[in-house]
């Protein structure tokens, strides 16, 4: 043979130092990385549709979330101008009433009390509620004395307002304490189990984003299974083998997440004009409030991470079950 | 560097491939391992490349036990074992330079010295130039090849090929196997399952010969 053997050439030793074995570990990655992005790219209509139904999926606990936040901006508002409505006993005279109102006003945790006589009150009720006229028809003001009491500013917590309330209902002159926005810490506790149920939602679709990229990566797994078979024979850890799909379900997941990102937005942009419209008409301020950043990492980052689990389990689980049999 | 120990192999499905098989392949020697479809060449290629595990005996390859291999080290003890298989085994949607780059990738090997190797690999098989090619664009002997080369560019020391030279004709066959022999030279220890006697003869070769999962001594007509 005049030629010289190139086996020879091939067969010539390399060393490696750490530095290069990281750079390659590094470059390995990359190549990963960037190659998973091009098979999605390559299959757009069945990447798509795996996008839409996980974007789908993180949108709508986003959104319940935001309905959340939005509904808690409203109320806290309202929750500052909290009022106790203190109704007398019958009969009672304007010096014990009056007596009653200074008792209460030296309270440290009352900002102020009013002292509203039967005659005030049934004025006040003729004009606000509109029978004027059917009240004229009684021969007695049936109304007992009232005192209206706002909380000092830092006993207006739903608790400090239960316990206020609490003990003046115990003064003998006192028949029944009213807290006028009751309704608002009922629409707080509603809320309170609305954020449990976003919660849960975010939970059960979180699941199932994970159901659905875990999926995905079994079919993908299953067309692919010659080229893991021959990757194994040649010398392929299961590591390497799954590294790719890991890849690919951490790209549903992320595309999945910037997608909910964009829906919930175009929903706060959609629903925006017509809200403020109304808060207008009720001279509200109120905007509606959209994710802020720490939202949109979440939904992001969360999305990547769902992919990237759900890619884990079934990848891990399925690889291990393709062997070559040569 | 392969040592054979009394090895018994019984299939889950309860058919013995192997009975009491035993033999001794020196580092850097090459032998034919031949014997009728069936025999259990096959198997005692996969005992080698840990496909399958002994029933019963010792399979040793460069000095390891493989019941000392776990389920994790396999792939790194693949890596030490070249393969060449009949039908090729390329992955038909990647070019000639990704099937014979892809035992450098596993081994993470940097991608200035993938380049040189794969050129190296390639011009040992005589391909060079057909790097951006698909397997299918190939000829059955040039596919052939490019599994050789996929095979040696880990620089295994050890190398198996079951039945290699079966899809091709005779002057296919005849390069194939100086390929082989040509590894052989240079030190690496290379195992050969086949069944052309044709190339028996022409390749004064060790032969280790099965039949019926025992090793047996030639058949007259092959011995002849």
């Amino acid at each position: 043979m005049s030629r010289p053997n190139p086996a020879k050439v091939a067969y010539a030793s390399g060393r490696r130092s750490p530095l290069a074995a990281l750079s390659t570990w590094v470059e390995r990655h990359v190549q990963s990385l960037v190659s998973s992005l091009g098979k999605l790219v390559r299959q757009p209509f069945a990447s798509a549709l795996t996008i839409g139904v996980i974007g789908l999926g993180l949108a709508l606990p986003a959104c319940l979330h935001l309905v959340v936040v939005n509904a808690s901006a409203v109320t806290a508002g309202i929750e500052k101008t909290v009022q106790l409505s203190v109704y007398l006993k019958q009969p009672m005279t304007a010096e014990q009433a009056r007596k009653v109102r200074q008792g209460i006003d030296a309270r440290d945790d009352v900002l102020d009390a009013q002292l509203v006589t039967p005659a005030e009150g049934l004025k006040e009720f003729e004009e606000m509620s509109g029978f004027g006229e059917a009240l004229k028809a009684l021969d007695d003001n049936p109304l007992p004395y009232a005192i209206t009491i706002r909380p000092a500013p830092l006993f207006d917590s739903p608790e400090a307002i239960e316990s206020l309330s609490d003990e003046l209902e115990t003064l003998p002159e006192v028949e029944i304490v009213q807290v006028d926005t009751e309704w608002v810490r009922r629409l707080d506790a509603i809320l309170g189990a609305l954020e449990q149920v976003v919660l849960l939602a975010a939970g059960l679709l979180g699941l199932g984003v994970v159901v659905i990229v875990g999926n995905t990566i079994r079919l993908d797994i299953n067309g692919r299974r010659e080229e893991i078979e021959v990757i194994k024979l040649v010398g392929g850890s299961n590591a390497f083998v799954r590294r790719p799909f890991l890849y690919s379900g951490t790209w549903y997941g992320l595309g999945g997440g910037l997608l909910a990102w964009i829906l919930v937005s175009a929903a706060v942009g959609f629903l925006a004009g017509p809200i403020e419209k109304v808060a207008s008409l009720y001279a509200s301020s109120f905007r509606l409030q959209g994710l802020d950043p720490d939202g949109i990492l979440a939904l992001v980052a969360g999305g990547a991470l769902l992919g990237w689990v759900g890619s884990w389990v079934t990848a891990t689980y399925h690889l291990r079950r393709i062997e070559p049999r040569a | 560097m392969i040592t054979f120990q009394r090895v018994f192999k019984r299939y889950p499905n309860g058919r013995e491939a192997l009975a009491e098989v035993s033999f001794d392949l020196a580092s850097g020697e090459m032998a034919f391992l031949t014997g009728h479809s069936g025999a259990g060449k096959s198997t005692v290629l996969k005992l080698i490349a840990l496909l399958e595990r002994p029933t019963r005996g010792q399979v040793i390859v460069n000095n390891r036990n493989t019941a000392s291999v776990g389920s994790g080290a396999i792939p790194a003890f693949r890596r030490q074992v070249g393969m060449v298989f009949q039908d090729h085994k390329l992955l038909a949607d990647r070019p000639i330079y990704d099937n014979v780059a892809l035992p450098l990738v596993i081994a993470g090997v940097t991608r200035r010295e993938l380049d040189k190797r794969v050129r190296a690999a390639l011009d040992q098989v005589g391909l060079l130039g057909k790097e951006t090619s698909f397997p299918l664009e190939l000829s059955a002997g040039e596919q052939q090849r490019v599994g050789i080369a996929r095979a040696v560019i880990s620089k295994p020391p050890v190398l198996i090929a079951d039945e290699p030279t079966g899809n091709l004709d005779p002057d296919l066959a005849l390069e194939v196997m100086n390929l082989f022999k040509r590894l052989n030279d240079v030190g690496v220890t290379v195992m050969v399952a086949t069944h052309d006697v044709h190339l028996i003869d022409r390749f004064g070769v060790r032969r280790i010969h099965i039949e019926h999962g025992q090793l047996a001594g030639f058949p007259p007509d092959v011995a002849a």
